[in-house]
């Protein structure tokens, strides 16, 4: 009975692809999705994205940027004091061998890591670089670098502040630094802030981290098979998904989780065999993204459009500052909440400053990006919002494009990864929202499947929503958490700067070691 | 002197005859104990979902108790019952490192383990455990096959 109803299911579902009124009515569906989505959400994101009055830059991305310098500079430059400690801690130098069998550091980053990498650094600095140009990469790795250190301060703070459950498990992350943190140091708004930290949590659930992936999937797949409505894959991804969340088929995050790490170092594999064919090409596209950084080189926005772009794309994609992060990371196993800040800082470098750069040095090289013989700038396009691709790609397949001009088939391949690296990050966000859900809601079987349930729903509203309004929502999602967290993270700084020192001291004295493994 | 015999098990019936390989070598030597040792492959370097992390404490806690009763409990009981001085151990890590590593630190003098019983794919790349032990190990080592 189970098999007809899937065998019905199939019929329909081709049926739709198949027959042209069908089509149409489907695509129908898709419009008034998206239609809705981009009326409900509008105010939202133009309440984030508000620019400073006067200007057209827009407020957010300064708080970003300012806050991961502030932390730089307080934490004096911890990123690359530490960084050659942070490597051994991930080594496993410094671990205790009788915790063998707990979380290691390097799983917590890996973790941590494959909720991180995916579609921001193959979509996103393809958007990047489309609109903001070349010089959006120097911003991107700039804002990479900075990042670190607000990577390090909510992870820290994230083991620091983790719940710890009588039956063993471990809740962590900002809902929970936020509200003991301020408890501890005698200040008030604590509990709501944290509340309010979950919400736009939740909400970056449903948008970067599920619908953002669904909508760059579906475009990924209908790239290669053909146009067909958005919904059917949204509808075959939520089911999956489904089966894995709710269902409890850890077979199948189980086998995303060890092929995810071989799909990114294929993928940056053959973005460095790109390279080294066109290892002549490298000096001028360094070039292009330093001379595009400061002088925009023809881009809608000139230099702060650049800026504008790196910056958005890079947070979107390292998620520095958001406190997604300190929520994966506080599973570790360490007497030592500093020891896990070392380690989450290698997280920007590896995902932005490493693989965004990559992605972005192969569009460039690749130049798909079509530039004015007559002036060396940038073509814009017909509407003037981005410049002028040779085959009109953007996001996704504006990578693709780059990446097939060198390796013809590997277009295939990156439509397996998209699609894995999608998946995988759609189940690291469900745990986030998860824990956020259940932060506010309490824990509970109910109340988890609720929430699960909504969040395949939304799978299926992105995968048929376009991409203008769902980057809109995700984007905006995802900052609205940087704002309280990074608010909350100025006054919490300071317990963190503590730990900072007593470990420094500690470090030096020697009585901090390495074990002998 | 007390000679230290260490006997390595997997669960399976191959240590069933390293432990009475054990037995017949520690009845022939005045002063011996033995030290039975369970290791749970486990490696510090394997990629797992934020829940599987989440819980990670506990399943850890689940195996070391279910190593602990199923193997090494029988093991050291049947062994005192035989009258014999035996104690017993349970430790997450590679196998064959972890076995050596304990055997030091306990002043093991030898490891008596059972042939592998793992076969296919990974053993043919890189080996079994006991191959490896066999290769790296600081003290004597007995393969019963």
């Amino acid at each position: 009975m189970k098999n007809l109803s899937k065998i019905s299911l199939l019929a329909t579902l081709s049926a739709l692809v198949s027959s042209p009124l069908a089509a149409q009515e489907a695509m129908g569906i898709d419009e008034k999705v998206n239609q809705v989505f981009a009326n409900l959400t509008g105010p939202f994101v133009g309440l984030i994205f508000a620019p400073f009055p006067g200007t057209s830059f827009p407020w957010i991305v300064m708080w970003l940027v300012i806050a991961a310098t502030i932390f730089t500079l307080y934490f004096g430059f911890v990123q690359f004091r530490f960084f050659k400690h942070s490597i051994q801690l991930v080594k496993g130098d410094f671990s205790d061998p009788s915790d063998a069998g707990e979380v290691s550091h390097f799983q917590a980053l890996a973790t941590a890591l494959s909720g991180t990498v995916g579609l921001g650094n193959i979509a996103g600095v393809a958007v990047a670089v489309g609109i903001g140009g070349p010089g959006a990469t120097f911003w991107m790795i700039l804002a990479g670098l900075l990042g670190m250190a607000s990577k390090f301060t909510e992870c820290t703070l994230g083991v620091k502040y983790r719940n710890e459950y009588p039956d063993g498990t471990v809740s962590g992350g900002p809902m929970y630094y936020i509200s003991k943190g301020f408890n501890e140091l005698g200040l008030p708004g604590g509990k709501i802030l944290a509340v309010l930290f979950s919400v736009f949590c939740i909400l970056g659930a449903l948008g970067g981290g599920n619908m953002f992936q669904a909508n760059q999937a579906h475009a990924q797949i209908s790239g290669i098979v053909g146009d067909y409505p958005g919904w059917i894959t949204g509808i075959i991804f939520a089911g999956v998904v489904f089966a894995v969340i709710v269902g409890g088929i850890k077979s199948i995050a189980n086998v995303t989780e060890k092929v995810v790490p071989f799909m990114g170092i294929l993928y940056v594999g053959a973005a460095l065999i790109i390279l080294l064919v066109n290892y002549d090409q490298i000096g001028w596209a360094f070039g292009q993204i330093f001379a595009g950084a400061f002088t925009g080189l023809g881009v809608a926005g000139g230099m702060v459009g650049a800026l504008i772009q790196g910056f958005k794309r890079a947070a979107f994609s390292n998620e520095a500052g958001v406190g997604s992060a300190a929520i994966a990371h506080s599973a570790v196993k360490t007497k030592e909440p500093i020891t896990e800040g070392f380690v989450s800082l290698l997280e920007p470098l590896i995902d932005t400053v490493v693989i965004c750069t990559m992605t972005a040095l192969v569009i460039v090289i690749s130049q798909q990006l079509i530039i004015d013989p007559a002036t060396g700038n940038y073509m814009l396009n017909e509407a003037g919002s981005a410049i002028a691709t040779v085959d009109g790609n953007s996001g996704v397949s504006l990578t693709s494009a780059a990446f097939a001009s060198g390796i013809s088939w590997f277009p295939y391949v990156l439509a397996i990864a998209v699609v894995l690296f999608a998946f995988s990050t759609m189940i690291s966000w469900s745990y986030y929202g998860l824990k956020a859900w259940t932060y506010l809601f309490g824990e509970g079987k109910t109340s988890e499947l609720v929430f699960k349930i909504i969040f395949c729903i939304f799978i299926v509203i992105g995968a048929a929503a376009s991409l203008g309004p769902v980057i809109d929502f995700s984007d905006a999602a995802i900052f609205a958490m940087a704002v309280v967290n990074i608010f909350c993270l100025y006054f919490l700084m300071k317990l963190v700067k503590k730990e900072l020192q007593s470990y420094a001291a500690r470090l030096q004295s020697g009585e901090i070691k390495k074990f002998t493994h | 002197m007390t000679v230290k015999i260490v006997i390595g098990l997997d669960g399976t019936d191959t240590g069933e005859r390293a432990l009475t390989f054990a037995k017949d070598l520690a009845s022939r030597i005045d002063a011996c104990e033995l030290l039975v040792i369970y290791v749970i492959e486990w490696s510090p370097f394997t990629f797992q979902t934020a829940e599987e992390n989440a819980k990670r404490h506990v399943r850890r806690e689940e195996e070391i108790e279910l190593a602990t009763k199923r193997i090494v409990e029988p093991a050291v009981a049947a062994l005192k019952e035989a009258g014999y001085s035996a104690s017993g151990l349970v430790r997450h890590g590679d196998v064959a490192e972890t076995l050596n590593k304990l055997t030091v630190e306990n002043g093991g003098s030898q490891i008596i383990v059972g042939r592998a019983s793992s076969d296919g794919f990974s053993k043919r790349i890189f080996g079994s455990s006991t191959q490896n032990l066999v290769m790296h190990a600081d003290v004597p080592v007995t393969v019963v096959g």
